[in-house]
């Protein structure tokens, strides 16, 4: 029972990295970005490509660092493939969002813009890598370390929450102290106020989208380091995803936070008694049970 | 190729859109007269296919008994799967309406993407229910006793076409009715609209049970006519979203929109295969994948450029108001 | 002189038009009064001065330069600024984050401005760090005009700064607006309080139903029977 809330801990982290980013989007954008878990997808492939193609071509050294199942590759993929997909971000929105807002399309429309979104990048790395599920090191001996109570996690898991809490408490600074994040903070607030104040929102929704596919990038990324790549594993996480951001709040970076944690803990406590395909049903009923009993999420999100 | 070759082709190519046409029909009342965004079409595709296929087949005994797993197999005629289809479909939306009816437009949308998902799930892992993974198969046609096998799918499609219009007149007469008119008010402003007095969730729990009901026959149709169903076949691309590629493309709000929709994105999709063909070895492994990408393509380009469809939406609704 | 001159605006939302012909005009540091019965449209006169309502005929200039047609962020830059009716203010944020981000735009070291404005409000002073959502309908009043302030603007835009406010409250937020004209800000004020604001306003005029159908100085309407009878209430 405790393993499985620890390894809930860090599938919530993962979690958290993607409701944080679908949160904000939310907040500031004002629609439900269903192609939010397939930016993590992408996220995880670009870093494929790198490690296992181009990082090969560069002749960059493949060995893992201590007991992380991973070495100086990954420590450059991680960087370049948040950077790839925060400019990913930033094209559908120049592509799909902003016309769309331009021609004050209602939110569900831009809703149908990121479903089919969703799709295309699936596609593409269908198209890509193929249907099969791949690793960043294929075959990998996975060590585990013993933790009190008879716990057992693995080097890598470690590293994934900690990764995840540094990366949350740099948003939360940036959020907090600077300028420009407390004007994304303001815009979550109240869109048209912040143009009456001269805040330029445009600078504002590509910061957003920057920063939520450059974390969405990290989690798939993390994820494909603990468990595996497939191209459905972003349409996996929306569930979760959406589950977590509405248990949050919508809007709300900390309830989303919080909200990721649960949603972890939850769906691996689950398997004790379901079977694991059964997860994002879970995550389902869990947000359909905070739909009808509190929609507004622990923090009182926007609704 | 030869001609009955040809002819062969374009029967089964019409049956599929024909069978589209239904879902996406079912669909239109309740996205494009309700407003309702269901992205779970999937499940009551599902739900829709097998139960007909449960209906239609015999419990398996004896040695089969050890290979297939039904809950149920009533041995009845495809008349009696289509209506079974239609109402285990509408039952489960009146229960899924429960919860799920009076949340947002988008909170509704993840909802039924679960509730799919759900579907899915429960089907593929519990074997008992219908056989898991492996699904049904061997499901009857009807009439299959009537013509050769190799002429069936003519038959098949008059089957098809028929239950279409008749699904077509039916939606049509519903529309133009007071009650369609209460549909279309609340999708375009549903603050007035509740505020005219009009119970807002009764008349969206019934959009969602009629539209429900309809894909139910389309799921029905389609396990008939392939005669073979398993969980794999319901998935978010083939079983939700190329209907709404379809919904979208064709015009929401419109019922010829509607069915000329799936004809063109069915006949689009088709189309792909041949140019597909032409493509490198390499790639013909994926072409699947690249045909889906270019349908998602046309989603894009047509929420952008042409959000209102080919057809657009229906100007008159009311006969009263002609 | 005349800062704000606006003449014949047509605007409205979609196909129907709220103001119909409007001209009003804005002299350097006085205080106009719009007044009028619900849904006249003096709301929606000063979303189209800001910026947030593009109107279909007339001319907007502020300082003689033509402004109508351009965006808010833009206006905002020429010197003047706006305080909505509802949602004027960041709800999570606290109360000197608010400030902070009426001053964005703003490139100098603005210290200054902010001891003044909590000079101006010495309520707010004690309350930095609470979050504005918390306070009450008064202190939002507040801080929503602090925001506006921080740019030293020519022009303030006022929308019913009292609706809503408990009747103690108003007194004071009225001294308010007067202490901030005393420092040379021209302010327009659309108010459902005609009363109060008539006896500090220098000019007033009365929409009704889109149109203008008065204009005189605060002291002569608030004498005219008639119009005292239709759209001051009593």
């Amino acid at each position: 029972m405790a393993e499985l809330f620890v390894y809930g801990i860090v599938l919530g982290s993962i979690i958290a990295l993607g409701s944080i980013g679908l949160t904000l989007v939310f907040g500031i954008l004002r629609f439900a970005n269903f192609a939010h878990g397939d930016l993590m997808t992408a996220g995880a492939y670009v870093a494929l490509f790198l490690v296992t193609r181009l990082f090969n071509w560069f002749g960059i050294p493949d060995n893992n660092f201590g007991r992380l199942s991973f070495g100086w590759r990954m420590v450059f993929a991680f960087p370049i493939s948040m950077m790839a997909i925060a400019t990913l971000a930033i094209i559908l929105d120049r592509l799909l969002y902003r016309p769309l807002r331009r021609k004050k399309s209602p939110s569900v429309i831009l809703s149908m813009a990121a479903l089919g979104a969703s799709f295309i990048i699936q596609m593409t790395v269908l198209i890509l890598w193929g249907a099969d599920s791949l690793f960043y090191k294929p075959g990998i001996l996975r060590p585990a370390i013993m933790l009190p109570l008879g716990i057992k996690i693995r080097p890598d898991q470690i590293f994934i929450v900690l990764v995840v809490f540094l990366s949350i408490t740099v948003l939360h600074l940036f959020l907090k102290h600077t300028r420009m994040g407390k004007a994304m903070r303001a815009t979550a607030d109240n869109p048209e106020l912040a143009r009456v104040t001269g805040i330029d929102t445009n600078r504002i929704i590509l910061l957003t989208w920057g920063i939520g596919g450059a974390m969405a990038a990290m989690g798939g990324i993390l994820y494909g380091i603990d468990v595996q790549l497939h191209p459905g594993m972003g349409w996996g996480f929306l569930l979760p995803l959406f589950a977590a951001t509405i248990l949050g709040g919508i809007g709300n970076m900390y309830g989303a936070l919080i909200g990721a944690l649960v949603m972890g803990v939850v769906q691996q406590l689950s398997t004790a008694y379901l079977l694991p395909t059964y997860k994002p049903a879970v995550a389902f009923i869990i947000m359909i049970l905070i739909l009808l009993i509190r929609p507004q999420g622990i923090f009182g999100g926007r609704l | 190729m030869e001609i009955g070759g040809i002819i062969a082709y374009l029967v089964s190519l019409i049956i599929m859109a024909g069978i589209y046409a239904v879902f996406t029909l079912g669909l239109n009342i309740q996205w494009g007269y309700t407003g309702l965004f269901n992205i779970g079409i999937a499940g009551f595709f599902c739900i829709g296919a097998y139960t007909s296929a449960l209906i239609t087949t015999p419990m398996p005994s004896g040695i089969y008994a050890h290979y297939v797993h039904q809950i149920f197999g009533l041995n009845l005629p495809f008349i009696f799967g289509i209506i079974g289809a239609a109402a285990v479909c509408g039952l489960i939306a009146f229960f899924i309406g429960i919860p799920t009816l009076k949340l947002r437009e988008d909170y509704l949308a993840i909802a039924t993407i679960g509730i799919a998902e759900t579907i899915r799930l429960i089907f593929n892992n519990e074997r008992w229910l219908a056989n898991g993974p492996r699904g049904l198969m061997g499901l009857p046609q009807p009439l299959q006793n009537l013509i050769a096998a190799r002429n069936y799918n003519y038959l098949y499609l008059v089957i098809v076409l028929l239950i279409l219009v008749i699904v077509y007149l039916a939606i049509e007469r519903g529309i133009r009715s007071p009650w369609g008119r209460v549909l279309r008010a609340i999708r375009e402003d549903e603050v007035s609209a509740a505020m005219s007095g009009k119970d807002i969730f009764y008349f969206k729990t019934q959009s969602l049970i009629w539209g429900s009901m309809v894909m139910g026959i389309g799921g029905a149709l389609y396990a008939h006519y392939t005669k073979a169903i398993s969980p794999d076949v319901f998935t978010p691309l083939y079983g939700t979203f190329i209907i709404w590629v379809m919904l979208m493309v064709g015009g929401s709000g419109n019922n010829k929109g509607a069915i000329l929709g799936a004809f063109v994105v069915w006949g689009i999709w088709t189309g792909t295969k041949f140019v597909i063909d032409l493509l490198p070895t390499t790639l013909k492994a994926r072409a699947f994948y690249i045909r889906f990408f270019l349908i998602g393509i046309l989603l894009e380009f047509i929420l952008i450029h042409r959000p209102q469809g080919l057809l657009g939406e229906e100007k008159k609704i009311s006969k009263m108001m002609d | 002189m005349s800062l704000l001159e606006v003449t014949k605006i047509t605007a409205g939302y979609g196909e129907t038009d709220i103001l119909q012909s409007v001209s009003v005009e804005l002299r350097e540091k006085e205080i106009v009064a719009i007044i009028g019965p619900n849904g006249a449209g003096k709301s929606t006169l000063l979303k189209a001065i800001f910026g947030l309502l593009a109107p279909k005929k007339g001319s907007i200039k502020l300082k003689g330069e033509e402004i109508m047609g351009l965006s808010p962020d833009r206006i905002v830059r020429k010197g003047m600024a706006y305080v909505p009716q509802v949602e004027n203010v960041f709800p999570t944020l606290t109360v000197h984050e608010n400030l902070e981000m009426g001053a964005f735009i703003r490139t100098d070291n603005y210290q200054n401005k902010l001891d003044e404005i909590y000079a101006l409000f010495p309520m707010l002073s004690k309350r930095k760090s609470e979050r504005v959502g918390k306070l009450s309908g008064g202190m939002r009043q507040m801080v929503a005009m602090g925001r506006a302030l921080m740019l030293d603007p020519k022009i303030l835009l006022l929308d019913e700064p009292t609706a809503s406010l408990a009747p103690s409250l108003v007194g004071t937020i009225f001294g308010k607006i007067i202490e901030i004209n005393q420092k040379g800000v021209a302010m327009m004020i659309v108010e459902q309080n005609a009363k109060e604001t008539l006896k500090i306003s220098a000019r007033c005029y009365v929409l009704a139903m889109g149109r203008k159908v008065f204009e005189d100085s605060g002291e002569a309407l608030m004498k005219n029977e008639e119009i005292g009878k239709l759209y001051l209430g009593g």
